[in-house]
């Protein structure tokens, strides 16, 4: 996966970053690191240094503070991934509801595992803490959207409805 | 304001910590020091070795505190009373605490730079136990270079922080840092970069173990072979004070001074650290007072003479009067006798 | 008795004119027209609340220690981190009904004198962020945010701050630091939030739950409040209830009710699932100790166990457990305990910060452990060792991530040591999927 080659958010989004830099007191824009880091891997669908790097500048940091914050959390992608990242919750109360055997069905169906990208570049399987959904469990999370109550059949359900 | 630790009492400032506090008795009492380290701001509270017992809070509020704290950050309260060495929770919690970091640490002590000064070997010696109950792998990375003359090994990192601190508050521009989380967190720049900074060099200084190494010393001594002399120079970017270390003629190794406590007394620049090599460039002063954490000063240059006050402290406190008050006049000739001898 | 979820499924409450027909904001009119800050901090202190995030500390006490210098900001900042595997309230009450959460940020903001708020929502519930955006966006349209609401000269600007996908960061020093745009690395305290919080100022953190309560509270008063419940344990709970029930979600509860009736009720759970029976249950999110069907029925005593703080804690660790944040997790007879007890460790292994060694190297140490116990490679001492590790981790660490990792660990083995035996002296049975020791005599075994 290729990230573009000028690395610069569209104005639309330059104008939400300016917004969000205004949310904390003068001199405090570092807090809106979170955010922008979240515009920026929908934008390029993964943090490359190079975003990083872009996102250090917009935000006057070095750019090690980037790296230092965006590999603390997890919802960053420091490897490219696939069209669609597919997080699912591997946490106590989702496997008590059969997620064990419904992720592996998951892994079969498209014939990768944890970590791993589809060879046609559609899909990236990763594995997640607890989402907080788990009275809806097994669950997982296609970005920013929620799957709950998942079985083998609906897990087919997406995965058709995503290949389209 | 007054402060008890380990029976001993003693007067200090306000503002004084228990690390400090205790360091002023002397290092039999000084709870051990991973992270904290004075002369770097924030540093501590992160590897729990000095966790010790407040057996009573203060004068005001003589409760002990609930939990084991941290020495190095907890300031002390005017009639505090504190436990170090003669509490057994604490030296249980410490046995623990050795444990924990030498669970991802490797064993290589004979190939390692830092074997002989190293923090972790005192503390694993002093608190630790001989056999290990884990059979898990440890965690490993590839040793990488930080530009071209120091060398990180994260395998032995204990995630001190000082390094990062260092940076911050001694260099112009960090460029390292802290990646990853938990067991997983490394020292790294993320991209390869160098760290190219006049003062980069004091990162190895401050490391507690083996993991920031002099690239232009490596394994060219173990440490207890060479002999370190203090020496200065005048330096247009820092204050030239340095301590040469010497194997025969050759000077092998520059680093800063260092205090009794293994803390650096004033950061020098990479240019007296890594190229002033020769001894003309030096005005020599005489041999160093070797740290208690440098395996040579076991038997050099008379540092092992420094006598703590702690002895004559611990001397006065076990003293007892002797309750003598029986007849003894039938040692009369006894004593007459030894007195003659 | 509902105060929260009454009206949660009522067509179009996440909108504010619905919200406002259905009596929304009636609070925030009362409180900064008729009230002063003091006075609402007053009702709060009355009505007893407790936090909800989990530690159940006085939410009014909480805000009486908050340090007001002259000239220096103060800040409430709401924690919507939750990440505590077992409990998804704070996701279903922000998901359904964001105004609830706003007018009572609004109602604290102003008893607090913070004149900006920020709620801190993990990153992973993007819809729920942009949900409470629009929330907000109509709140300042009606003029309950934004400058000089509703006349009285007090202004409030209210932020959503996203996280990054971090369990640390519901802690609230981790939680400030990643406000801060940082790692988040939980400080080391003193000095605490209310005098020291974000960017250096006083700071109050609070939990959804714990917020969300104050409009009722200004609403119908503080006595009003404390007569719901039993003893401490004040108002009604969010309990999320997940496993092997028949009716898993989150259910609101007036706190006194027995725990009996909330597992086997239609009203709450319903039971446990068709054909099987109750093993044991994790009460309060998964840091706190796991107790067999015996034990979380019944205290000790013989008495029957009540959903509150108290009940719940009756007999220590020994023998009981915590109320927690309410992550009820429900598992019958084909629960394998050393399994569930790996995704635990599993769990704060992942999400350990790193900082402190003992909880870095702690967690990571007894996931392995049990990881090879499960896959029939424990060995005889690896028992004793996981249950002195944990004891080692146990309050030696900077924050409470240490104490929520050993104790899980610790009272699985407490409690169901014979499924560990079973599983080091039988290798070859207990790797068979779906292997399952059943203790003999054991009510779930028979």
């Amino acid at each position: 996966m290729e990230t573009k080659n000028t690395i610069v958010f569209p104005a639309e989004t330059l104008d939400l970053v300016q917004k969000i830099m205004k949310r904390y007191p003068e001199g405090k824009h570092k807090s809106a690191i979170l955010p922008i880091l979240h515009l920026a891997q929908a934008e390029w669908k993964w943090c490359s240094p190079e975003v990083m790097d872009y996102v250090a500048s917009l935000l006057s940091i070095a750019p090690v503070e980037v790296y230092e914050v965006a590999s603390f959390y997890t919802m960053f992608h420091l490897e490219p991934v696939g069209e669609h990242v597919i997080e699912y919750c591997r946490t106590g109360p989702c496997c008590l509801m059969g997620g064990v055997e419904v992720y592996d069905h998951l892994k079969k169906r498209l014939g990768i595992q944890t970590g791993e990208t589809t060879s046609d570049g559609k899909f990236t399987i990763k594995e997640v803490e607890c989402l907080a959904a788990c009275g809806w469990g097994p669950v997982f999370q296609i970005r920013e959207k929620f799957y709950m109550q998942l079985t083998a059949e609906k897990v087919d359900q997406i995965i058709d409805e995503l290949s389209k | 304001m007054k402060v008890t630790i380990d029976n001993i009492t003693l007067e200090v400032e306000q503002g004084t910590t228990i690390m400090q506090a205790a360091r002023q008795i002397g290092p039999e009492i000084a709870p051990p020091a991973m992270c904290y380290y004075e002369p770097l701001k924030a540093s501590g509270g992160k590897c729990r070795g000095c966790l010790v017992k407040v057996t009573a809070g203060s004068e005001k509020d003589p409760r002990p505190m609930p939990k084991l704290v941290p020495a190095c950050l907890t300031q002390v309260q005017d009639g505090m009373i504190v436990e170090n060495t003669i509490n057994e929770e604490v030296l249980e919690t410490r046995r623990g605490i050795v444990e924990f970091l030498l669970l991802n640490h490797p064993l290589d002590c004979p190939v390692c730079d830092q074997a002989g000064e190293c923090h972790l070997q005192d503390f694993s010696f002093e608190h630790g136990v001989s056999n290990t109950r884990t059979a898990e792998e440890r965690n490993t990375f590839e040793p990488t270079d930080l530009g071209p003359n120091i060398q990180l090994h994260m395998n032995r990192c204990i995630l001190c922080y000082r390094c990062v601190y260092t940076a911050d508050q001694i260099t112009d521009g960090r460029v390292h840092g802290v990646m990853n989380r938990g067991d997983h967190a490394e020292i790294s720049t993320y991209i390869d970069k160098a760290i190219d900074n006049d003062f980069s060099g004091n990162m190895i200084d401050v490391c507690p173990v083996g993991a920031l190494t002099d690239k232009t010393y490596r394994f060219k001594s173990r440490v207890w072979f060479s002999k370190p002399v203090e020496a200065h120079c005048s330096c247009e970017k820092c204050s030239g004070q340095v301590t040469l270390w010497y194997k025969g003629d050759e000077v092998i190794r520059v680093t800063g001074r260092k205090n009794e406590w293994g803390e650096v007394k004033e950061f020098i620049c990479n240019t007296c650290r890594f190229d002033r090599k020769k001894t003309a460039e030096w005005t020599i002063e005489g041999p160093t007072q070797i740290s208690r954490h440098s395996v040579i000063s076991a038997n050099k240059y008379g540092a092992n003479l420094i006598q703590p006050a702690f002895p004559i402290s611990q001397a006065a406190r076990d003293y007892k009067l002797i309750n003598d008050d029986r007849d003894r006049s039938f040692l009369k000739d006894q004593i007459k006798l030894e007195a003659k001898k | 008795m509902k105060i929260l979820t009454e009206q949660i499924d009522v067509p179009g409450i996440e909108t504010i004119d619905v919200f406002c027909k259905h009596g929304g904001y009636q609070a925030v009119e009362k409180a900064i027209k008729k009230m002063t800050p003091d006075e609402v901090t007053e009702e709060v202190k009355k009505s007893g609340l407790r936090g909800r995030g989990g530690a159940g500390f006085p939410v009014g006490m909480k805000w009486s220690f908050l340090a007001k210098p002259e000239g220096i900001p103060r800040y409430l900042v709401c924690n919507a981190d939750e990440s505590e595997p077992g409990t998804f309230k704070d996701h279903y009450l922000m998901w359904k009904s964001p105004h609830t959460l706003i007018e009572g940020m609004i109602v604290s903001s102003f008893a607090l004198g913070a004149n900006t708020s920020y709620i801190y929502v993990r990153g992973e519930l993007m819809y729920v962020i942009h949900i409470l955006e629009k929330a907000i966006q109509e709140a300042y349209d009606k003029g309950y945010l934004g400058k000089n609401i509703l006349g009285s000269g007090y202004d409030l600007d209210l932020y959503v701050q996203p996280g990054g996908g971090a369990y640390i960061c519901g802690e609230e020093t981790a939680l400030l630091e990643s406000l801060e745009g940082k790692r988040g690395n939980p400080r080391i305290k003193p000095p605490f939030p209310a005098v020291k919080g974000v960017w250096q100022c006083p700071t109050v953190v609070n939990n959804v739950e714990s917020i969300a309560a104050t409009s009722w509270i200004i609403n119908h008063g503080g006595d009003a409040y404390a007569a719901i419940g039993v003893g401490r344990s004040t108002g009604t709970k969010l309990i999320s209830a997940s496993g092997h029930i028949r009716k898993p979600g989150v259910y609101e509860i007036p706190l006194g009710i027995t725990v009996e009736d909330f597992i086997y009720s239609d009203e709450w759970c319903g039971g446990i699932r068709e054909g099987h029976k109750l093993k044991a249950v994790v009460a309060g999110g998964s840091s706190v100790p796991i107790l067999s069907a015996e034990m979380i029925l019944n205290t000790v005593d013989g008495e029957k166990r009540l959903m509150t703080y108290e009940s719940l804690s009756d007999g220590g660790f020994a023998t009981g457990t915590m109320l927690g944040s309410g992550g009820f997790i429900v598992m019958d007879e084909t629960t394998c305990i050393v399994h569930n007890t790996l995704t635990f460790a599993r769990f704060y292994h992942h999400e350990s910060c790193g900082q402190c060694s003992p909880c870095r190297e702690g967690t990571g140490w007894m996931d392995k452990v049990i990881y090879r116990i499960e896959h029939g490679k424990g060995r005889k001492e690896d028992i004793d060792l996981l249950v002195d590790v944990a004891k080692k981790i146990e309050g030696n660490t900077i924050c409470p991530l240490g104490d929520a990792a050993a104790w899980p660990v610790a009272a699985a083995i407490r409690h169901f040591r014979d499924e560990f035996e079973w599983h080091i002296e039988h290798p070859e049975l207990a790797i068979q999927p779906g292997a399952v020791y059943m203790r003999p005599g054991a009510s779930w075994a028979q």
